[in-house]
């Protein structure tokens, strides 16, 4: 006989008037091998077809379904509910703009970041695709892509002291963004050009260090590292 | 009524839809983005082993060009799909690896000198050219001459999407996420744009726009379990069903992958065999060698899954509470190789399994995965039936990949398709046909009468179970087109797929809510993918021949002389079932006439012209040393690319000088 779970699930409706933030108690029977996606799909299909959730993956890279997980940030698809204890708690991920139950607007977020960081390669634009490529150091291409790895997901955001304190905090997901593309021989931007959009206290010089980042990152990012890294370098360009 | 106007509207913010804005923006186009989820998100960031583009820079790549991508790609469409495409694709290829260097992607790279690799489970040594070193590597994929697949360790999908996006963000292009596409406003000859669905707030609105490009990806959610995501549900394609005049093309030819693992049903690459990785048995026993001693492993996704569904059919499956498996061993090729180039897959197999694929071998089946048929475009990635509707990547059909697609062609299909269809929409808006001349009561009358069709379903007068209703739908089509298909069994798929299209239309309704409701979302997308999946089953239950993915085990053979064409679907309002037609496949304008794939026996009824024209192309064979001119000669297709997109590709041993 399998366990029976008892998932406690924030529910609330912030475009309804008459919604008011709670919980419902959900009951079912754990079967083998179930994650928190089966388990909410499970709920949805069989008791409570308004619930909102989102799961568009459900393999752990597209970073959709961050949730808190009994208090902890995490990737709710890739949750296995024989891990958890059988009371359950789910709510939404803090830090972000509620949308109803467990879904956050994180898209919106991360957009709005990426523009403030200006993130994406800026190149000198004068590559030609008919050409050979310009070449790249193999290790220098891996180190890049072990940067690269971030999903977006937020876990790092609501793991944050800095983010619950000030909401112009660009996260550790901004930061990890600057090292990445301060790490590629290809974008031409200067240390100047970086200090320019992470040098105050809502960049790189708003982490308290606390690490919350680095623990609660679903893909073992080196989040601290490339903060400390970072404000080590631009911290040049104050002087 | 909200209406906002636009040059371009894509619907789908996957890598093709992105790639496509991009090349409209540059144009000078205002474009606009809508997605069903933050555009990071789509299915493309799923996409693990790489992306097919011959580059021939490593050792095992070497002598690789467009011609050999062309013919791999052919042979894996076991000829189904159009060559003009193919060559344009294959063409192109290059030229988009290398733009998304540019862009930022961190492609794996050649390190000059000895390295050690896993061939046919042997490990060998192979050495790398010092001219080489540090430009873009490329690792071994399945029904390919060479080692052509381009990677970022196995995370590509994932790669490629984040440098596009960060393109689209840097080029300040819209991305409207969380907007669902419900409906494209025209009027029989002309698309003028679409109803559009806030999925947090439920208000409509009216996006005009002189060109609309669906982007929307496949359609692989229809069946129970599927390596896709769960937004892969087909509605780009059902729009396009649903407008009476365009025409969804091979909708039957649906790609299982090999590798998909149980019970979860998720991906793990192609690259774990294409890096030496074995299929085993229950009994430990290779097999693959026994069924296809050629290519074993590495034989076309078709065959592959085919045989192992056969090899368990036969008892040798191993046994498990969610049905039988097989395994897939990539111990062999050590930690090291793992935690460096198949690092999805032991995160995959942590989460999900909790195993170590170092150690442990990975339980999997053949489960469906990709959507070959689709929008039926032109090579332009027009609609020819509705003009202004565009289509391109995995929704549409301009017929890259005919009956089965390789691995690897999939996200570079994204990327070229971008670019070429991106900048045939810009010459479309440029042309006095690309003028919008619309009216507003069109529009109005569009909105209004989706308005009136979800009071309607949120109302949810009628007593049917929606959820039921889609489980079903989900196990005929495992059940009666999947892997192996018959008659009889296609038959009685129809018939109750037709029924479960008509209780769709009257599903109780537990809340009633028109904003954020999970369940209003379900009641109107599932008419809708009962609609495609009737165009599947009717179109595989028509194909009376083998093809490809599309196997009928009452009719093994290909069948060139009755066969060698591309299924079309329309449903014309008010009609209970979409008809079907064919249009056929001329032999004698192909470069590559139609042969054998090698794989089992010789099963083929062959077309009457095609020893004509194999004669006509050996012919033009001999008399040509030059490569670029041979193929001219055989099927000159240059003058259908953007000027731009014409010049060769430089390769190590192709210096320009």
């Amino acid at each position: 006989m399998g366990r029976r779970l008892t998932l406690t699930v924030f529910r609330h409706n912030p475009r309804e008037a008459s919604s008011r933030p709670g919980t419902r108690d959900y009951v079912l029977d754990e079967t083998p091998g179930m994650t928190l996606f089966v388990a909410l799909g499970r709920i949805r299909d069989e008791q409570d077809p308004g619930l909102n959730f989102d799961f568009v993956c459900r393999a752990g890279v597209c970073g959709s379904c961050a949730m808190l997980i009994n208090g902890r940030p995490g990737l709710a698809c890739r949750t296995l509910t024989a891990a958890l204890p059988e009371r359950i708690s789910l709510f939404p991920l803090p830090g972000f703009e509620l949308i109803g139950d467990l879904s956050v607007n994180t898209g919106k977020w991360m957009r709005a970041m990426s523009e403030r960081l200006r993130a994406w390669l800026h190149d000198a634009g004068d590559a030609d695709p008919d050409r050979l490529e310009a070449p790249m150091e193999p290790a220098t291409a891996e180190a890049i892509y072990e940067l690269e790895r971030c999903i977006e997901c937020g876990c790092c955001v609501a793991g944050c002291g800095t983010a619950q304190m000030r909401p112009d905090f660009v996260g550790a997901v901004g930061l990890n963004k600057i090292a990445r593309f301060h790490l590629d021989p290809r974008d031409v931007r200067s240390d100047a050009d970086f200090y320019e959009v992470v040098g105050d206290d809502s960049g790189v010089f708003g982490c308290m260090s606390l690490l919350g980042c680095q623990d609660v990152c679903p893909k073992g990012l080196s989040l601290q590292t490339q903060i400390a890294w970072l404000r080590r370098t631009l911290a040049r360009q104050g002087w | 009524m909200k209406i906002q106007q636009t040059d371009v509207l894509v619907i789908g913010g996957g890598l093709a839809g992105q790639r496509t804005a991009v090349a409209t923006r540059r144009r000078g186009l205002d474009t606009v983005i809508l997605s069903l989820v933050p555009a990071k998100r789509s299915h493309s960031v799923a996409a693990q082993g790489g992306m097919q583009a011959s580059l021939g820079n490593c050792a095992k790549g070497a002598g690789d060009n467009e011609d050999v991508h062309f013919e791999d790609t052919v042979r894996g469409s076991d000829w189904g799909c159009d060559q003009i495409v193919a060559r344009m694709f294959c063409h192109m290829a290059p030229k988009a690896v290398r733009e998304l260097a540019a862009w930022g992607v961190a492609w794996n790279r050649v390190a000059k000198g000895d390295r050690e690799v896993v061939i046919n489970g042997q490990k060998v040594v192979i050495s790398e050219a010092d001219a080489a070193h540090g430009l873009i590597t490329a690792r071994d994929f399945g029904g390919t001459k060479k080692w052509r697949t381009c990677h970022t360790s196995d995370g590509t999908g994932h790669a490629m999407l984040y440098a596009v996006s960060d393109r689209v963000i840097g080029e300040g292009i819209p991305v409207l996420e969380r907007q669902e596409a419900l409906a494209l406003i025209h009027d029989g000859e002309r698309c003028h744009g679409a109803v559009v669905r806030d999925l947090i707030t439920g208000e409509l609105s009216v996006f005009l726009a002189r060109a609309t490009v669906v982007a929307t990806g496949g359609y692989g959610r229809l069946w129970g379990v599927s390596t896709n995501a769960l937004i892969n549900e087909g509605m780009g394609a059902a729009l396009a069903l649903e407008t009476g005049v365009a025409r969804l093309a091979n909708m039957e030819a649906v790609q299982f992958h090999p590798t998909a693992i149980v019970p979860a049903g998720i991906l793990v690459t192609e690259g774990c065999r294409g890096d030496g990785g074995l299929l085993l048995d229950a009994d430990g026993h290779r097999f693959m060698p026994d069924y296809e001693p050629d290519k074993k492993e590495l034989a076309s996704r078709d065959v592959v899954s085919r045989r192992m569904a056969e090899h368990m059919r036969k008892g040798k499956g191993v046994r498990s509470p969610y049905g039988d498996h097989l395994w897939l061993d990539i111990t062999g090729l050590g930690a090291a190789h793992i935690d460096r180039n198949l690092r999805e897959v032991k995160d995959i197999c942590q989460y999900f399994l909790g195993i170590d694929p170092a150690r442990q071998p990975i339980p999997v089946r053949p489960t469906q995965h990709y959507s070959m048929g689709g929008i039926r475009t032109d090579y332009r990635g027009q609609s020819p039936w509705l003009a202004g509707l565009f289509a391109c990547g995995e929704a549409a059909c301009w017929d890259l990949h005919g009956f089965n697609r390789l691995g690897g062609n999939s996200v570079a299909e994204t990327v070229v398709a971008g670019m070429l269809i991106g900048e045939y929409v810009a010459d479309f808006c440029a042309s006095p046909e690309g003028d919008l001349n619309f009216s507003t009561a069109l529009a109005r009358e569009c909105l209004e009468r989706e308005q009136a069709s979800l009071a309607a379903m949120a109302a949810g007068r009628g007593g049917e179970d929606g959820v039921a209703i889609r489980r079903r739908m989900e196990a005929i089509l495992t059940d009666s087109v999947g892997l192996f298909r018959n008659g009889p069994a296609l038959e009685s798929a129809v018939a109750e797929l037709a029924d479960l299209y008509r209780r769709s239309q009257r599903l109780a309704m537990a809340n009633h809510g028109l904003d954020a409701n999970p369940q209003l979302v379900q009641a109107y997308r599932l008419p809708r993918m009962l609609k495609l999946a009737l165009t599947v089953a009717m179109g595989a239950l028509a194909r009376t021949e083998s093809r490809g993915a599309h196997f009928r085990e009452d009719f093994p053979a290909r069948n060139d002389r009755d066969w060698l064409n591309r299924s079309l679907a329309c449903w014309r309002g008010g009609e209970d079932l979409p008809r079907l037609d064919h249009e056929v496949l001329d032999v004698m304008f192909m470069e590559l006439p139609p042969g054998f794939r090698g794989y089992g026996e010789r099963n083929i009824i062959d077309h009457p012209h095609t020893a004509l024209r194999q004669a006509d192309v050996d012919d033009f064979r001999e008399g040509e040393t030059d490569r670029h001119k041979r193929q001219t000669h055989m099927m000159a297709f240059k003058q259908y690319l953007p000027v731009q997109y014409r010049g060769r590709n430089e390769r190590l041993d192709e210096r320009f000088s």
